[in-house]
């Protein structure tokens, strides 16, 4: 069997050390052996975008992300969208417009509409539609989380 | 005219409003625990060895190079079951429900269809447990499978079970057959009915085996103590009925198991069945760890329960001026591997919408060489409803009938007698029909290359058992604690009822969904029962609540509980306006009058209302490609009262999309064999947000007389309508008439290159 | 998974002595977007996974006006289609780039990963061959060239041998009055393999009303890639008329051989190379006439 690396990375902007075996994705490290639990399972092959988190600026599928290729990364997740003086105006947004139904699917819509916002600040409905097209909601139809995004992208 | 309408009748001070959902903040923050989310010290972790067949027999299973594998633990197979030792005599007539539910959850002779489970492994990782499944040596002997319902239905198909045999209305058949069940209701005199038509249509449809397609898969933890208490936290609709199927799996006492339900990411119907509750315990038995298992999501599709693929005949005559005079329908579902399709609910929604004199309806439940079938959001109804609702636009066509007017005037009503034979009680499909004619979206003009479809669609909604208990705190704010699972924002739509019923603010409900150990037996969460039927329980709880606060005060003033009223949070002497005391004022003093109060009611209320929805859907369709996007789309849904019309909305636009995607893109593609071949979102296709426009909404409130607030279910009803609409559309758009889903860019192509040819 | 070894080597040396050494025990990954499906699902294993992304010679993206664009084989889609002095260049790529996968899968997938990984559906790999696209490639014996129409052998299967590396994708830079353009046909507008895709690339002559050359290309309707030549060179000398476009477009046909599945039928196939080869080439037209 294959040994283990130590790997450090920078996680919701805390330089970090961690242990783990080549094949584990990202979304394990993050979610068994860190224990984050916040980033979701929802299909392990790049095609749900409920693992979606933020590396080096850009948004990823954690599950196609090996956890030894976190070395000397910048990575955000779920856990560091929220500060001690409260919820991120996405976070505040989805919670107003009723955006979540189950729930397993917000943190990577999360992630992904932050991605976006950061980028292009003014995105529009269409914009949003095609950013997300990588993230897969069955409860909502897209509707509320789409006006939700546009909420915050009109705001800034 | 805006995007989201309520027409409200009655308003409310807490039903009817807004809020923030009391769980909302750990789930953007991503706190809150779903089932994968549980991490026992110890945690051992199961994979479950399935079929690569759809039909064999398990010749022999050798387990023992698995068992040595580095990091192994234990592994099972059918033959630790309890049923492996459990005789025919032992079980008597309940031999053959338990052997279907045991060999459903693990195979024990014979494997029914791929991805059916043969053994399972605990070890110290999901890697490990992977790398030794391909250690096991299972000997099969393929048989002849059989994939389609009306194939199995032939004789001389391929039989899945040598001794099921058709229960028809009743009387049990002398031979074997794939057909478990043949089910009929008429009204009225048919033969008269089409003889006084003037035009009698009929034809077939089919609809492809869809999934309902939740995010999160399936998962358990199980944990055996050693005192004999299994543990289980998983993802289900329901708790309760985790622990009856356990139990009768694992011959249980049902006091024995403690079910915890984690946050749910999704169900939709596909929930409520256990898949591997029972095999992660058995696990955990043998090794004393907690045990867990997840599905890859090749398994969610492959083994999960998909909903039944269908062939519908329907045969309707109607006057000129467009009068129904008689229906008549043969339904036939695949209930996979085992009996148990919806085909029942089929044959009773697919006419419910209308006031029928005249009618038959057939069905056929049939096993297949398929995964079993499960609920999916109505189940039966959205099958039933894309045929007649199609054959229905086809009919107003022949006539050039406005499709609305058509429905108007054959709409069910209050007293309508269905063909059934249960009377409708105050319904508001009318409204909800008035409602789409006036919209502006069904006044707008089409452009060119587009096409417009309407639909109904209808459920009936359900009670059924819900246990609430509230405690009142100190400082005045309610403890609510239930034991229906939340899946799309009940905790809020059970507190506002709480608080509208104690005249307290939202704010001051606190709700709890707890295990099975904690809280009265309650159902599942399905059948758009939970803000009904829990709701009534809260309210009833809350009534409990209201009469020991007066019998407070009435301790505090000396005075008899007659003399004193509760009326929108104050508690007040009828005589004497001095004394009255507000909900948070006499909270503060319970510990000084008798101790905490608690409030509890567990109820079976019927007086469910009805559901009806009427979609409006423009597409447009690129006649080269045959590709179709939804352009527009209204939904429109009598909700009786709409508790958070946000989450009311919510399930609208989600059975909407869900019926999207039914209608355009989603089926499982198997091989001759029945092996899937399209077992990941890349290739089950379900819409994504760049495929659909927003989705309208109108909330249609005819106040159902059976809750105290008019309150009906609303999560289904919703994904009744869209197939047909859309399929509608489609023709509209094309001149083509589609009766098979999913109306695919190639069956749209090859609808163009016939109808050139003919 | 079965357990592997990782490594990230710093230099084309480094890798190609690694990969020369472990022979098929070795796998190379750039995004990973396929590889680590197809190894999870267990289609693929790798004793040894060589991460490419560290060397800086497979970063690369160099463009100007004269000697074209170089894209290193580990540059993800996102770097393309974010660089506007490449998105005005290579509008085509711009098409490809953009719609593999969804956002998430662009920030790691690159087009050197789809042409190795050789997928008869591999979005990029069409209009790169229409471009005239030519893979730079490292091994133990130094280095070579190919042209991406040769590298793709078989369904996941590529032409490179032991011991080689793809190192980047070398385009001509575009001419006056050329133009190029992929559309695939997919039943939802995101995340799925193409029923049929088409990339197509024109070169008009100074009026804009006649062809000077084109090269077709088209993904989905045989075991890999298909380059169309012949229907490409029909249009050389031709005038651009529906006429002409038509002529190609049967010959692209011609040139498919797809087979039936679950993604679609020959006839449908066959009929969308008809449409997609019109739609490409009228984009490309296009876009050569305004640039």
């Amino acid at each position: 069997m294959a040994g283990v690396t130590q790997v450090q990375t920078t996680l919701n902007g805390e330089v970090i050390n961690f242990l783990c075996e080549p094949r584990q994705s990202l979304l394990e490290c993050l979610r068994d052996v860190l224990g984050m639990t916040g980033t979701k399972e929802g299909c392990n092959d790049g095609n749900c975008g409920a693992c979606t988190v933020i590396m080096d600026g850009r948004i990823v599928d954690s599950c196609l992300v090996l956890g030894v290729e976190a070395e000397g990364k910048d990575i955000t997740t779920i856990e560091g969208m929220a500060t001690p003086e409260g919820l991120h105006p996405l976070q505040q947004s989805f919670l107003e417009n009723a955006a979540l139904q189950c729930g397993i699917c917000t943190p990577g819509f999360l992630l992904a509409s932050k991605g976006l916002l950061d980028q292009e600040p003014d995105a529009d409905e269409g914009r949003i539609r095609h950013w997300l097209a990588g993230n897969l909601c069955r409860c909502t139809g897209y509707d509320k989380i789409v006006r939700a995004v546009l909420q915050v992208s009109k705001a800034k | 005219m805006t995007s989201n309408q309520v027409l409200s009748e009655v308003e409310y001070n807490v039903v009817g409003t807004r809020p923030v959902r009391p769980d909302g903040v750990d789930k953007v923050t991503g706190r809150a625990r779903y089932g994968d989310d549980t991490n026992l010290t110890g945690t051992l972790q199961a994979k479950v060895l399935r079929s690569p067949h759809p039909h064999a027999r398990v010749k022999s299973i050798d387990t023992s190079k698995a068992e040595a594998f580095p990091g192994v633990r234990a592994v099972i197979t059918a033959k630790d079951l309890p049923f492996a030792s459990l005789s025919k005599e032992e079980l008597g007539g309940d031999y053959t429900a338990l052997k279907f539910a045991t060999d459903h959850m693990m195979a024990s002779d014979k494997v029914l269809f791929k991805g059916h489970p043969i053994a399972a492994i605990a070890a110290v990782n999901g890697h490990v447990a992977q790398s030794a499944m391909d250690l096991i040596e299972v000997e099969y002997e393929v048989l002849e499978s059989v994939v389609d319902v009306r194939e199995a239905m032939k004789p001389g198909a391929a039989l899945l079970h040598e001794d099921l045999r058709t229960n028809d209305m009743g009387e049990t058949a002398d031979t074997p057959s794939n057909i478990s069940t043949h089910m009929s209701y008429a009204t009225g005199d048919l033969e008269k009915g089409f003889a006084e038509a003037d035009l009698v249509m009929e034809k077939e449809y089919t609809t492809a085996t869809v999934h309902q397609g939740y995010i999160e898969p399936h998962n358990t933890t199980a944990f055996w103590n050693s005192d004999g208490q299994l543990n289980l936290w998983t993802s289900t609709q329901g708790s309760f009925q985790v622990r009856a199927t356990v139990s009768n799996i694992l011959r249980l006492p049902v006091s024995q198991i403690k079910v915890t339900p984690m946050e749910i990411g999704g169900g939709f119907g596909g929930k409520i069945t256990a898949y591997l509750d029972a095999i992660c315990a058995v696990l955990s038995k043998k090794t004393g760890s907690p045990v867990k298992a997840i599905m890859t999501r090749t398994e969610v599709f492959e083994a999960s329960g998909p909903a039944p693929a269908s062939w519908m005949r329907v045969k309707i005559g109607v006057k000129n001026n467009g009068k129904i005079t008689a229906v008549e329908t043969e339904m036939a579902m695949d209930a996979g591997a085992y009996p148990g399709s919806p085909v029942m609910q089929a044959i009773v929604c697919a006419f419910a919408c209308y006031d029928v004199e005249n009618g038959k309806v057939d069905g056929y439940d049939v096993v297949v060489n398929k995964p079993k079938s499960a609920a999916y959001r109505a189940p039966g109804a959205p099958q039933a409803a894309f045929a007649v609702e199609s054959l229905i636009d086809e009919i107003c066509g022949e006539l050039k009938i406005d499709p609305i007017d058509f429905r108007l005037l054959n709409a069910a009503k209050e007293g309508t007698r269905r063909i059934e034979g249960l009377v409708a009680k105050r319904i508001g499909l009318v409204e909800c029909l008035e409602a789409a004619r006036d919209h502006d979206h069904y006044k707008s003009k089409l452009e060119n290359g587009t096409g417009r479809g309407v639909a109904c669609g209808y459920w009936p909604n359900r009670g059924f058992q819900s246990s609430v208990v509230m405690t009142v705190n100190y400082d005045g704010v309610v403890s609510l604690i239930m034991g229906s699972v939340d899946i799309g924002g009940t905790r809020a739509s059970i507190a506002q009822q709480t608080a509208e019923t104690l005249g307290i603010a939202y704010e001051d409900v606190k709700p709890t969904v707890v295990d099975t150990d904690s809280i009265g037996y309650t159902f599942i969460t399905g059948g758009s029962r939970t803000a009904f039927a829990t709701g009534i329980a809260a309210i009833s709880a809350a009534e409990d609540v209201k009469e020991q606060m007066i019998s407070r005060a009435a301790k505090i003033w000396d005075t008899s509980e007659d003399d004193i009223e509760f009326v929108a949070g104050m508690i007040s002497h009828k005589s004497d306006e001095e004394l009255r005391l507000s909900f948070k004022d006499l909270a503060r003093q319970t510990a000084t009058t008798g101790g905490s109060i608690t409030g509890r009611s567990s109820v079976d209320p019927s007086g469910e209302g009805n559901g009806h929805a009427v979609h409006i859907a423009d597409v447009s369709v690129d006649q080269e490609t045959g590709k179709t996007d939804v352009t527009r789309f209204t939904a429109i849904q009598d909700a009786g009262k709409a508790v958070h019309p946000s989450y009311v909305e919510g399930q609208m636009q989600g059975g909407a999309v869900q019926g999207i995607g039914w209608a355009l893109n989603e089926e499982y593609f198997f091989d001759d064999t029945g092996k899937m071949l399209n077992s990941s979102f890349l290739d089950y296709r379900m819409p994504t947000s760049l495929d659909l426009p927003m989705i309208d909404t109108v909330i249609v409130e005819v106040a159902n007389p059976g809750h105290p607030y008019g309150v009906r279910g609303v999560g289904e009803a919703a994904i009744c309508p869209p197939m047909a609409a859309v399929a509608n559309a489609v023709t509209s758009a094309t001149g083509n008439r589609m009766r098979s889903l999913p109306i695919t860019p190639g069956k749209i192509l090859e609808a163009g290159w016939d109808s050139v040819k003919s | 998974m079965e357990p592997f070894d990782y490594l990230s080597p710093s230099s084309i040396e480094e890798a190609v002595k690694t990969l020369a050494s472990k022979g098929d025990q070795a796998r190379i990954m750039a995004g990973g977007t396929d590889m680590l499906v197809q190894m999870r699902a267990g289609r693929r294993t790798a004793p040894l996974v060589v991460d490419i992304k560290e060397i800086p010679d497979l970063n690369v993206v160099s463009y100007d006006a004269t000697n074209g664009l170089t894209l290193g084989a580990a540059v993800p889609c996102y770097k393309i289609y974010q660089d506007e002095t490449l998105s005005a260049a290579y509008p085509g790529l711009m098409d490809a780039a953009s719609l593999i996968g969804g956002i998430q899968i662009q920030g790691r997938a690159t087009i050197g990963g789809n042409i190795c990984n050789a997928a008869p559906s591999g979005d990029s790999i069409p209009v790169v061959i229409a471009l005239g696209g030519v893979c730079n490639i490292a091994g133990p014996n130094g280095t070579r060239q190919l042209p991406v129409e040769e590298m793709c052998t078989a369904p996941g299967r590529n032409a490179l041998a032991d011991g080689e590396i793809l190192v980047s994708v070398s385009i001509p830079a575009p001419q006056a009055k050329s133009g190029a353009s992929y559309l695939r046909f997919i039943p939802r507008n995101e995340m799925d393999i193409a029923v049929v895709g088409v990339g197509s690339s024109v070169q008009l002559d100074a009026s804009g009303q006649n062809f000077v050359s084109a090269r077709i290309s088209l993904a989905s309707v045989a075991p890999t890639p298909v380059f169309a030549k012949e229907a490409g060179d029909s249009l050389a000398g031709k005038p651009v008329n529906e006429e002409t476009i038509q002529a190609a477009s049967e010959l692209a046909q011609a040139a498919a051989k797809p087979i039936s599945d679950m993604r679609g039928t020959i006839r449908q196939r066959t009929h969308l190379v008809g449409v997609l080869t019109r739609r490409t080439l009228n984009i490309a037209i296009e876009r050569a006439r305004g640039g």
